[in-house]
């Protein structure tokens, strides 16, 4: 595992046109494998629309301890674009008039903005029912500031989503970097301390499992069971719901698919998984993704892509939800990692 | 590139044996997408068994294709291992176990 950034180490993989170069050709131009968008036409879904929004999703920013292998969104500590107060006071007025239910924040790791604890305290205010914060765990350990975010998550009641590739040692520090594994415990437990994912406190910690390595994520409730019964009974731990997500073919992740051979492989996966089923609830129809500087995608992914929605609104300062809900979705063939199989979202799978 | 019999790309193409007959092609299909539901055994110990019947019966498709499924199933590569012994075993076992007869032919031959 590389201890930089795509982004860092100048790769041309940190082009966001290189990527979406390389997923719409070889394969796909030369039609042995379908377009995203004809998959979507066999069943009238192309143009994908969005439905109701349910969720407002923000990046705070790219920042992150960890330089994971699979990492979408291609953080380290050496990324340095970080959302400022400003963007954040327009996203909180966006918050306050959102019909959405859920606020996620993201990351990087969303905790080492300087600006993190006061937008929760104000973001809370705006009494949006789920809360999320999406915590790679061992950025609670990173450093004595940061010792008492259980505390302050559950002051918010935060429902917190954590990562968690795998209950066991080897493959969670071969993806996420040595010492990973251990640390997420001893966080885990911490939560746990506070009461979150204990009866009656009403705190939820939900983890998400991804495959380490070019193979999809089984069945999200099989693997549920398996991470309860092992953390429970190697390290006592309690936590809510098992999120399972697909891998998508971006970032760091594309760059190990097409340096390990498996790119063409995977892709072949995805596509002969695509389930027509998935693409109803497929997360672009509910979410609006905000990055660290304020525009607006369809989803995380696309953010990373740098595709904008295609709206004549584009940016949270002209935040307009009606104009937004009558855009179309824009999508390449990464799409398919989200219609794969029972699907995959940032809240686990979908059909 | 040099020829080979085995292409790792072929196996992805598998499906295609029922183009030149579709309705043995079919059953066939039909059938193996049935043995590997859960029942009496799980889905995961029915990985494991393919996983070790695929080394028994040498066939790379086989392997790569439980390899992969018993890491999406969250299968330990010990477990994997263990399992390729037991086929190892079984299939070394049927070697040895020869070894009977070639007794019996040698004291029914010498003198």
């Amino acid at each position: 595992m590389s201890i930089k950034s795509l982004a860092a180490r100048k790769d041309s993989l940190s082009k966001p046109e290189r990527q979406l170069e390389i997923l719409d050709n070889g394969l796909f131009s030369e039609a042995e494998l379908p377009r995203f968008s004809e998959k979507l036409a066999e069943t009238g879904n192309f143009p994908l629309k969005p439905g109701k929004l349910e969720v407002l999703q923000l990046n705070l920013g790219y920042m992150c301890n960890q330089v994971c292998s699979h990492c979408h969104v291609d953080a380290g500590p050496d990324r340095k674009e970080i959302m400022t107060r400003e963007t954040m006071e327009k996203c909180l007025e966006v918050i306050r008039k959102t019909s959405a239910h859920t606020l996620d924040l993201t990351g990087g790791a969303p905790e080492m903005n300087p600006n993190f604890r006061w937008f929760v305290e104000q973001a809370s205010k705006a009494g949006i029912r789920d809360f999320i914060v999406r915590s790679n765990l061992t950025i609670i350990l990173a450093n004595k500031k940061y010792y008492d975010l259980p505390e302050f998550f559950k002051k918010y009641n935060v429902h917190v989503v954590s990562s968690l590739p795998f209950y066991k040692k080897e493959k969670t520090d071969k993806q996420r970097g040595n010492g990973v594994f251990d640390k997420s415990i001893r966080v885990l437990q911490m939560l746990n301390e506070v009461g979150y994912a204990q009866e009656g406190t009403g705190l939820k910690l939900d983890l998400v499992y991804n495959p380490a390595g070019a193979f999809l994520p089984t069945n999200q409730e099989a693997m549920e069971q398996d991470f309860k019964k092992a953390l429970k009974t190697d390290f006592n731990i309690d936590f809510n719901s098992l999120f399972a997500i697909t891998n998508l073919p971006i970032s760091r992740f594309l760059e190990y698919l097409i340096a390990s051979d498996n790119y063409e492989d995977y892709m072949y996966e995805l596509v002969n998984a695509y389930n027509p089923e998935a693409v109803k609830n497929v997360m672009c129809t509910n979410t609006i993704s905000v990055s660290w500087d304020g525009w607006l995608y369809d989803c995380d992914f696309n953010q990373m892509l740098e595709l904008k929605v295609a709206s004549t609104v584009k940016h949270v300062s002209e935040y307009n939800e009606q104009a937004l809900q009558d855009r179309e979705i824009i999508i390449s063939q990464h799409c398919y990692g989200c219609t794969a199989g029972a699907g995959s979202s940032c809240q686990g799978t979908v059909a | 590139m040099s020829k080979t019999y085995y292409d790792p790309a072929d196996l992805r193409k598998f499906g295609n044996i029922s183009e030149w007959s579709e309705e043995l092609g079919e059953k066939f299909f039909d059938y193996y997408g049935k043995v590997f539901e859960e029942g009496a055994l799980s889905a995961r110990e029915k990985s494991l068994i393919a996983l070790a019947v695929s080394h028994v019966v040498q066939c790379p498709y086989c392997i790569d294709a439980y390899t992969k499924d018993g890491l999406e199933r969250g299968i330990e590569k010990e477990e994997m291992m263990e399992a390729v012994h037991v086929g190892a075993a079984i299939k070394s076992g049927a070697t040895l176990v020869h070894g009977v007869q070639m007794m019996n032919k040698h004291k029914k031959l010498s003198m």
